[in-house]
């Protein structure tokens, strides 16, 4: 009783929790409950009831409204996307000019508007790719087919891979110096001999078209967003859903609208890498010193001379994070939209992994890490590179680096031509090296495959069966045992315990909105796994940071492992779960925490550095040995940093338990892949990323407000 | 007297969200704690006051008086919430946006505490900056900057980037960017407060230097007393947003017009900082003795002089006619007795 005075929080939250359990306890599991798999939810059942909503029959099986809420929001998704059918196919219908038929023809607004989008970005994407590879559509699109025919010669050749290697070793020197440009070389002759340039160029191009747009659209909206307060907070909500919705959930809308392809993805790319980078500018600007500002203003500026002569340059180096943010968007982007039918090493990929070749996914999952690897650094080092002065530079030094790539061009084109003749007939492996042409390891890594299933099948099955029996599905059982009613009383309650009624009104109406969804069970699921998920890497995480943090060396060590890992775009991280574990939902758990652990040990580590030397110092005078340091000074101060690190690898979890459906889970992941397949899932796609952004953000609620006013309390910044 | 260059009339700013209408209703009578519990404060209350051309007039309080929200009314970098400012005889607060600006590239310098150089530009860059702001070529503006680095003893780091120059040095690229469009009106906010002491010494006196060859008229905002004392022909005092007292430093050290003014005086050395025709009698006595001094010259450069004295010693002016006379005893008591009754 003495601790309940002393702390009455706890004593609140102790209340909480009986509460919780009572409810759990005195609401029985309804007798024709049975958590429902696979297709049989479409079978029409004679038991279920139905409602009708804006003209929209919704059937669902009833349940004593205190187990499970009915799904009030069923219609949303059948709304959703007839609304969007409708929009394409009837509504405004125009008369347009065909170019073809030299005729006008009707069509509806919107389906002429995104038809023309998708024409001009398959022509920015087929330009780029041509210019790379080579093609004829580009020069198509501005005279004809005839005149190709007529004029074969003027087919782009497309570069040879050798200037494109050196071209970027020489941007690498240029932007991050010698080790940067040694390492883009060697990546991408790698890339090169072992055969995977066509597709590495096609991602690629991709990036090029995507990036500088979602670039130009970013920055423009966080000026704006500077500018008007009510721009910011019309962008604010949308910005925190993109931010914690699963990529690949947006890919079901674009399906929908623009088709499939590269072009859809480009514009899909867009929509998700646009957020960071606005937040980033925000921040940018917002971080330029005021005096600054208010010198710009003495000087005479007007607002345009003051936005881009003053603000923008003054907050280069965040605008260029920003930049690096959007590239690596976008090149996880470009692997993904292999669902939706874009070309490249993602499309390789994911046909690899179909197969089961694990080798060959391995391959291709090797060239997305150095590209990946390859964008974050040079990106990054943009960024922090710092404008020299060079006026008092001759010519010859001022423009070496342009007359050096002129110089490659040269060589280049000559060793082309000389491997024209000297490989004749044969593939010009001075130009290209054709896809499945090169040296090939895929054959070596699955008898590696093979191997490891035959030497270690049995501890591996052990493990996994023990896993599953012992853990998981209890587990699992547990998470669905909770009636709907406990556990919106149980978040709500949370929310108000920490930050008060409007806490829990947020959390409340985040949760409702996913009870109301047909997919409540699901959602279950999807917290399970992403709840264990987090535990775990949080344990490994916080562990490791914690023992990295005692020596200089292996924190630098450790940062640098954790930077590397997230650059990969978390697809990758199926591959070698498959390759160990094969096809369950313990090799979804480990690429969950393996990808979730990453931002724990970061976090931790930066926690734990933050902390101010003075402080360290006034410890060890006071005679503290090194664990009375760690846990009353260090953990303390830290905690508020490794708490928001918590919520990234909530948000890491749920992403990576999403595409874990690939492999194949029960949870909304599974709805997302079947609404990826079905002509009708756009709006079952996006209520379903919506109801994975809400988990994510009931959390990230939760966790930012305790953050914040703990650090308020401990008066750190 | 020609017009003042600066005039204020009773100019209030106050930060809030009915700011305008508590103004309105407090009739000229603004009390800072009631519009405080009304989710107001007030950040300049009733600033009136006049800079004549040529002249020094500075600005001194501590942190939160609101002398700086004060200057960026004057430059119209915040918006005055009630009052007239006049600059060079034209209505400030009714200015658009283009004479404003017209103002600023023409009339305007200003130089801030944390120097807010840009910096992605070098120092000859930096300091052309404005004049490129005007629309002047690129060629012609470094050519001006380029005279305006040597002004302030910059030659030789003229292509240096901010982040390569030290604090003090830094501070005088800010001056002199503040000075390239050849502005009348100069406002230094805190200018060196950043520095270190003995870098503060050097800029103060260069600052003087530069004064004396170009007559600008100035506003110097500063929380150091001594720096006021130093460098000001006028100190205005400020505390909680109003002008305590607005005098010449003689006679702010001499007659504190309140206790929170006597307060900064108690601990000036005066020697330093009173004349002799601040304490001489007007009248002359016949006991003159032989010594004559000048009435403009600082205590403490010739009391040793007179101290030796035992007769009364004569002050003269310029043109060497007899202004008045001074005792050695009053310099005594000047110097070491009576600033405990002195109000």
């Amino acid at each position: 009783m003495e601790i309940l005075k002393k702390y009455p929080k706890l004593f609140q939250w102790l209340f909480l929790l009986i509460v919780f359990f009572a409810l759990c306890f005195a609401i029985d599991v309804p007798e024709t409950y049975k958590f429902i798999r696979g297709q049989a939810e479409f079978v029409k059942d004679p038991n279920q009831s139905t409602f009708v909503f804006l003209g929209k029959e919704v059937r669902y099986y009833a349940f004593d409204v205190f187990w499970r809420l009915p799904p009030l929001l069923g219609w949303l998704p059948i709304w959703i996307n007839d609304s969007l059918f409708f929009l394409m196919n009837d509504w405004m219908p125009m008369e347009f000019w065909n170019e073809d038929t030299q005729e006008y023809k009707t069509r509806p607004l919107v389906l002429q508007i995104t038809r023309n989008l998708t024409a001009f970005m398959t022509f920015l994407i087929e330009l780029i790719r041509e210019i790379l590879l080579g093609g004829l559509e580009t020069i198509v699109a501005f005279t004809s087919w005839d005149w190709i025919d007529a004029n074969p010669w003027a087919e782009l050749p497309g570069l040879p891979w050798t200037i494109v290697a050196a071209g970027s070793a020489i941007l690498a020197y240029k932007l991050g110096g010698r080790g940067l440009a040694i390492f883009a070389g060697l990546a991408m002759t790698y890339i090169s001999i072992f055969g995977q340039w066509k597709p590495s160029m096609q991602t690629l191009s991709f990036i090029l078209v995507a990036a500088p747009l979602s670039f130009i659209f970013g920055l423009s909206l966080g000026i704006a967003a500077f500018k008007s307060k009510r721009v910011e907070k019309a962008l604010y909500p949308i910005l925190l859903v993109m931010q914690t919705m699963p990529q690949y959930a947006v890919l079901v809308p674009a399906l929908v609208l623009f088709g499939v392809g590269d072009h859809a993805a480009v514009i899909i790319t867009m929509i998700v890498a646009v957020p960071p980078m606005i937040l980033l500018t925000l921040l940018g600007l917002r971080a330029v010193p005021p005096e600054v500002i208010e010198a710009g203003r003495m000087s005479g500026c007007n607002n345009w001379q003051l936005m881009f002569k003053v603000l923008i340059p003054t907050a280069r180096r965040d605008i260029l994070i920003g930049v690096n943010q959007v590239i690596m968007v976008c090149f996880s982007m470009a692997v993904i939209s292999a669902f939706i039918g874009a070309k490249g090493l993602g499309f390789n990929l994911l046909l690899a992994l179909n197969q089961l070749n694990i080798g060959l996914a391995l391959e291709a999952g090797l060239c997305i890490s150095l590209i990946a690897i390859l964008l974050d650094k040079m990106s990054l080092a943009w960024a922090n590179k710092q404008v020299d002065y060079f006026g008092n530079l001759n010519f010859f030094q001022r423009n070496k680096n342009s007359l050096f790539f002129g110089l490659i061009m040269i060589v280049g084109i000559a060793l082309a031509y000389f491997g024209s003749v000297y490989f004749k007939g044969g593939y010009n492996y001075l130009f290209e090296v054709p896809h499945n042409k090169g040296i090939s390891t895929a054959d070596f890594w699955n008898k590696g495959v093979d191997w490891i299933f035959d030497t270690f099948f049995v501890y591996i099955k052990a493990f996994n069966t023990w896993l599953i029996v012992e853990v998981l599905q209890p587990m699992r059982a547990l998470y669905l045992r909770m009636p709907a009613i406990a556990t919106i009383v149980l978040v709500v309650g949370a929310g108000y315990l920490i930050g008060g009624i409007r806490s829990a009104l947020v959390v409340c109406g985040l949760t409702l909105f996913i009870a109301l969804s047909p997919w409540w069970d699901r959602a279950l699921v999807t917290t399970y796994m992403a709840t264990f998920g987090v535990i775990v890497s949080c344990i490994i995480g916080f562990t490791v940071g914690t023992l990295c943090f005692q020596n200089k060396h292996s924190t630098k060590f450790m940062l640098n492992v954790c930077d590397i890992f997230q650059t990969f775009p978390s697809f990758v991280y199926l591959i070698p779960v498959m390759m160990l574990f094969g096809i369950t939902d313990t090799s979804v758990l480990i690429a969950v925490i393996v990808y979730a652990t990453i931002p724990a040990t970061r976090y931790t580590i930066e926690g734990l550095r933050s902390v101010p030397s003075g402080l360290h110092d006034a410890a060890t005078m006071s005679g503290v040995t090194k664990f009375q340091r760690l846990f009353k000074i260090e953990f303390p101060l830290a905690f508020p940093h490794m708490m928001l690190g918590l919520n990234q690898t909530i948000v890491f979890a749920l992403f990576m338990v999403i595409i874990g459906a690939f492999i194949g889970t029960e949870d909304l992941g599974q709805y997302i892949l079947k609404a990826l397949s079905d002509k009708k899932g756009a709006g079952i796609g996006l209520t379903l990323g919506i109801c994975v952004a809400f988990i994510g953000l009931i959390f990230d609620n939760l966790i930012r407000t305790w953050v914040d006013k703990r650090k308020k309390h401990l008066g750190i910044d | 007297m020609s017009e003042p260059v600066i005039k204020c009339e009773s100019v209030y700013k106050i930060f809030g969200e009915n700011a305008e209408t508590m103004l309105k209703e407090a009739n000229g009578n603004v009390d800072a704690k009631t519009f405080q519990e009304n989710g107001c404060i007030v950040g300049v209350n009733n600033a009136s006051f006049e800079v004549s051309k040529g002249e020094m007039l500075v600005v001194m309080g501590l942190s939160g008086s609101g002398k700086s929200t004060l200057l960026r009314c004057i430059s119209r970098l915040t918006d005055a919430t009630g009052g007239k400012i006049f600059i060079e005889g034209q209505d400030l607060l009714n200015l658009n946006n283009k004479e404003l600006i017209d103002l600023r590239r023409n009339k305007m310098g200003m130089v801030f505490q944390s120097f807010a150089l840009l910096p992605h530009k070098t120092v000859v860059e930096n300091i052309a900056f404005p004049l490129q702001i005007k629309g002047i070529n690129t060629g012609e503006s470094i050519n001006k900057a380029m005279d305006m680095v040597k002004l302030v003893g910059l030659d030789g780091r003229e292509n240096y980037f901010p982040r390569e120059l030290s604090g003090g040095q830094q501070q005088r690229v800010g001056i002199a960017r503040s000075l390239a469009v050849e502005p009348d009106i100069w406002f230094l906010d805190e200018p060196f407060s950043a520095l270190d002491p003995l870098i503060r010494k050097e800029m103060q006196d260069e600052f003087l230097r530069l004064q004396e060859k170009l007559q600008k008229t100035i506003m110097f905002i500063t929380h150091d007393f001594d720096e006021a004392l130093k460098l000001a022909d006028r100190i205005a005092i400020m505390k909680d947003g109003v002008i305590e007292q607005l005098d010449t430093p003689a006679n702010i050290v001499l007659n504190p017009a309140t206790e929170y003014v006597r307060k900064f005086t108690e601990e000036v050395p005066r020697e330093k900082v009173l004349l002799i025709e601040d304490v001489m009698d007007s009248s002359t006595t016949e006991n003159i003795g032989d010594l004559k001094v000048l009435r403009d010259e600082i205590i403490e450069n010739v009391a040793e002089k007179i101290l030796t004295q035992e007769k009364t010693v004569a002050v003269i002016d310029n043109n060497n006619n007899i202004v008045g006379s001074i005792n050695p005893t009053k310099i005594i008591n000047t110097v070491f007795g009576g600033r405990k009754n002195n109000n």
